[in-house]
């Protein structure tokens, strides 16, 4: 991972702001190949404000964001999705009128080559790429433990197990990168562990680059291999972990914040 | 040039009329976020039964009266059995069921009271006045000046009083009201009491304008127009929406009717609008909501 | 815990069996129906229920599936109908059956120009669009006789009737058997959308549009699509309307309460389902006879009719603000069995 290397996202001092207040203040970090970048800080620290920038949601008020060498202020959602750039939600965006292998097989959408006649007539293209999209999901389900929710509503499951479908989705269409909104909240420890091992083993045996926005410290620091702390809007820190949880700064913007979880 | 100021000005005097019905529905999208489909059912109901009233020997004052009791009734009986139900619902699934309203309340009142269109005479006449080479409708006239005395009414019952504070603050944000301690269910009910109202007075000018009948329901058709040009939160948007779509349609049929075959009403005022949702989709002076995913 | 490999091979899926039968034997109740029910039936009821269930079908696809709004059913039925009648007028070498194709592709595209501002617009707004074109048209249709052919009560009729291929369809049975022909296609093929990608995309708009493109949904094209396929199939609704049941229409007969009375239909039915479409429209179709029969039997033919269709009106309404609350999904919810309600029971 070293830095003369190309990084698979780079931030430049990007700004944002929202009616007069300013969710993002000229942030600049770098994020590399094959790394697990996490993106921590108090809430409102525009932390989520970001990643919808990186998808094309919303357009900075200043700053460019470089992916895989490429710069752009801003772009279409469905360009960014294009590009690979894979996304999983704060509050588990599920299409919630559709059952969980749907859900998971619209991440798919962009793979998809057959033209709307093939599909009314249903001609050979066209179910042969359902056929393949099926199986593509099936198999994105089984690394999760779904199977057995395949056919059910989203909707009706339970937080944890659609945090997990949530994942699924992003990751099925075989991203290059992959922006995480608190894919930890409001599990029990358990549960927080199966996450983290499976956040562990994308990054690992898929190669896959990870930018993950979580409050759990603890879990982290441990996980991360690079941290980028945020307060205000502003870049407070930026480094590996060990450096990040002494850092005096960080420890002073926790403190009198709710999620004062730093580890010892 | 005088052809132009006279097409102006009957115009805006035209759409002073669709500010007046197009403010009702303001009140109700400001404090319950629910477009009215029902507004133009209820308008009909209230015409429609101050007419009944009179014709049957009751007084004005006490029709009106009574009229207004009634509106009041509908207002608590639509905000328990329709909208708290409804709660947390899609715009979609509110705009629906008040579709659904629309047809109930039509269905009642002409049920009871007939589908024949009524005369109604509330002793304005409608001379012509002459100024200089244009010539104004008197009726119109006075219906600008109706719409002008409802708005400093409410306007001052919004700046003014508690309640319409309240209001404001349930417009603003439902659930910091809430937990103020401010009764959303009350809140409700008054304005749809309100809108109500607004929707009597409407429809009494415009029944006398054309009849009290069943079209009058319709003008809920032109108020779309006018809320999406003027915006939907807001009361001197509807004013500015309504003379813009009043003046609009007036010019239109008048300048560029003669080259479409003319009768170009219906739809222009529709084909304005999109425009302004093109480039404007808040309207003139509405809210800009931001998107958080 | 499994392999981390994103294209392992699937297990088999579905079950067929039950559904088949069920197919099947409602195949030859429909087939069959004909020789089991009355003319007045087959004219009165039976055809333009089928009708009504096809602009649901229609209308459902854009509202229901890809939820985008629409007050503009009366107005694509209408294209579909004048169109029909041009083509018939003006090329009638070309035969009835493909002379609808051609009109369902041009009520197509005027949905699709009517829908595109739903890539600006979201939500409630969206009628504005719709309902733009249903004034439009009504103006249109009936401003320039061209239209209508200069006939003096600005109707349109088929000269020939349905007559194709040497064919004559115009006794009920013939009516009968050729629009329950067409309405089967269009569900197959509707069907075929709402199983694949399309109908995947469409949900995924209408549940979270925003979400949905940055999955990587093409959003603006799939609800483009939803309104031209969608128009496609109201213009046919429309002109078997006209021509396979009223026999000559005019623009009073797609007007602003048709378009009210095929969004009823789909609300009633159930939103999102391709059976909700046909649901409703037995209920849309069957309630007045209900409520005539009710009446009968209760004031023994005292009733005034204004009265009865006014009554007619209210119940609606409260059917709709009712199925609002309670069931959102329609009678398509009401009606599900079991299978359903097993699904829930999942432990975790």
């Amino acid at each position: 991972m070293g830095t003369s290397a190309t990084p698979a996202l780079e931030i430049r001092n990007v700004s944002l702001s929202f009616k007069g207040v300013k969710a993002i203040s000229d942030l600049s970090f770098r994020v590399e190949k094959q790394e697990i970048c996490a993106l921590i800080g108090p809430n409102g620290a525009g932390k989520s404000s970001l990643l919808n920038i990186i998808n094309g949601v919303y357009v900075p008020d200043s700053g460019e964001i470089v992916f895989e060498g490429e710069r752009f202020q801003c772009m279409q959602p469905i360009d960014a999705a294009r590009r690979g750039i894979g996304r999983g939600f704060q509050n588990n965006a599920l299409f919630s009128g559709m059952s969980v292998i749907d859900n998971v097989i619209a991440g798919l959408s962009r793979h998809s080559r057959v033209t709307l006649v093939e599909e009314m007539l249903r001609l050979p293209r066209a179910l042969s790429e359902e056929r393949d999209f099926h199986e593509r999901a099936r198999a994105v389900l089984h690394i999760f433990d779904l199977e057995k929710h395949a056919n059910t509503p989203v909707g009706t499951l339970p937080y944890g197990v659609q945090k997990k479908v949530e994942m699924a989705r992003a990751i099925v269409g075989e991203p290059k990168i992959l922006l995480l909104d608190e894919p930890l909240a409001g599990m029990n420890a358990a549960e927080k562990q199966e996450i983290a091992t499976i956040i562990q083993r994308l990054n690992t045996e898929l190669k896959l680059t990870i930018v993950l926005i979580e409050h759990d410290v603890g879990i982290v620091l441990k996980l991360a291999h690079h941290v980028v702390v945020l307060d205000y809007g502003r870049k407070l820190a930026d480094g590996v972990p060990a450096t990040i949880r002494d850092n005096p700064d960080v420890i002073a913007a926790y403190i009198g914040s709710e999620h004062s979880e730093v580890a010892a | 040039m005088s052809m132009f100021l006279e097409t102006l000005i009957g115009g805006l005097l035209a759409g002073a009329m669709y500010s007046l019905v197009a403010i009702g529905f303001v009140l109700i999208y400001k404090a319950s976020g629910v477009f009215n489909y029902a507004q133009g059912s209820i308008l009909l109901f209230g015409a429609l039964t101050f007419v009944t009233l009179t014709e049957n020997g009751v007084p004005a004052y006490g029709a009106i009266a009574i009229t207004i009791a009634l509106l009041i009734a509908t207002a608590i009986a639509v905000e328990k059995l329709l909208l708290r139900p409804l709660t947390n619902r899609s715009p979609m699934t509110l705009f629906m069921a008040t579709l659904g309203l629309s047809y109930v309340v039509e269905g009642v009142a002409q049920g009871i009271m007939g589908s024949q269109v009524r005369a109604l005479n509330l002793g304005i006449e409608d001379l012509p006045i002459f100024i200089g080479d244009i010539l104004i409708s008197q009726f119109d006239l006075m219906a600008a000046g109706v719409a002008l005395a409802l708005v400093i009414a409410l306007s001052l019952l919004f700046n003014r009083t508690r309640i319409g504070i309240q209001l404001r603050g349930v417009a603003d944000d439902t659930r910091a009201a809430l937990s103020l301690g401010i009764d959303i269910n009350r809140i409700w009910q008054i304005v749809w009491a309100v809108a109500g109202i607004v929707g009597l007075v409407a429809g009494l000018l415009w029944g006398a304008r054309q009849g009290v009948q069943f079209s009058l329901s319709l003008v809920v058709l032109k108020a779309l127009p006018v809320l999406i040009i003027g915006g939907f939160t807001s009361i001197p948007g509807a004013i500015v929406g309504g003379l813009i779509v009043g003046a609009g349609e007036s010019l239109a049929e008048t300048y560029i009717g003669p080259f479409l075959g003319g009768g170009i009403t219906p739809w222009f005022a529709y084909a304005l609008a999109l425009v302004f949702l093109f480039i404007r989709p808040s309207g003139l002076f509405g809210e800009r909501s931001i998107e958080r995913v | 815990m499994a392999e981390l490999d994103l294209r392992a091979t699937a297990e088999p899926a579905d079950l067929v069996g039950l559904k088949a039968i069920g197919l099947a034997v409602v195949t030859a109740l429909a087939l069959a129906a004909p020789f089991f029910v009355s003319e007045y039936w087959i004219n009165a009821i039976i055809v333009p229920f089928l009708i009504l269930s096809l602009a649901g079908l229609g209308l459902n696809l854009l509202t229901g599936y890809a939820g985008q709004l629409s007050l503009g059913a009366g107005a694509f039925m209408m294209v579909g109908a004048y169109a029909t009648f041009a083509l018939q007028l003006r090329m009638p070498e070309l035969p009835l059956p493909f002379a609808l194709i051609v009109a369902g592709l041009i009520a197509g595209a005027v949905g699709l120009v009517f829908g595109l501002p739903s890539t600006r617009i979201k939500g409630f707004y969206l009628i504005v669009s719709t309902l733009a074109a249903q004034f439009f048209f009504e103006w249109l249709f009936l401003k320039f006789p061209w239209f209508y052919n200069g006939n003096s009560s600005a109707t349109i009729a088929l000269s020939r009737g349905l007559s194709f291929f040497g064919l004559d369809a115009n006794g009920p049975h013939g009516r009968y058997y050729f629009t329950l022909g067409i309405v089967t296609l269009l569900t197959f093929l509707s069907f075929n959308l709402i199983r694949g990608q399309t109908g995947r995309n469409w949900m995924a708009i209408r549940d979270m549009d925003t979400a949905a493109a940055v999955i990587g949904v093409p959003v603006l094209r799939a609800k483009l699509q939803a309104f031209a396929v969608s128009s496609f199939i109201l213009g046919i609704a429309g002109a078997l309307w006209a021509f396979a049941y009223l026999g000559s229409a005019s623009v009073q007969s797609f007007g602003l309460h048709r378009s009210y009375q095929v969004l009823f239909i789909i609300i009633i039915g159930g939103l999102g389902t391709i059976r909700g479409a046909y649901l409703g429209a037995a209920f849309v179709s069957l309630l007045p006879l209900a409520l005539d029969w009710l009446f009968q039997y209760l004031f023994s033919g005292q009733v005034d009719a204004g009265l009865l269709q006014n009554i007619q009106k209210a119940i609606f309404g409260i059917l709709i603000i009712w199925f609002l609350i309670r069931e959102p999904e329609g009678l398509s919810r009401l009606l599900a069995i079991r299978r359903t309600a097993s699904r829930r029971l999942f432990p975790s």
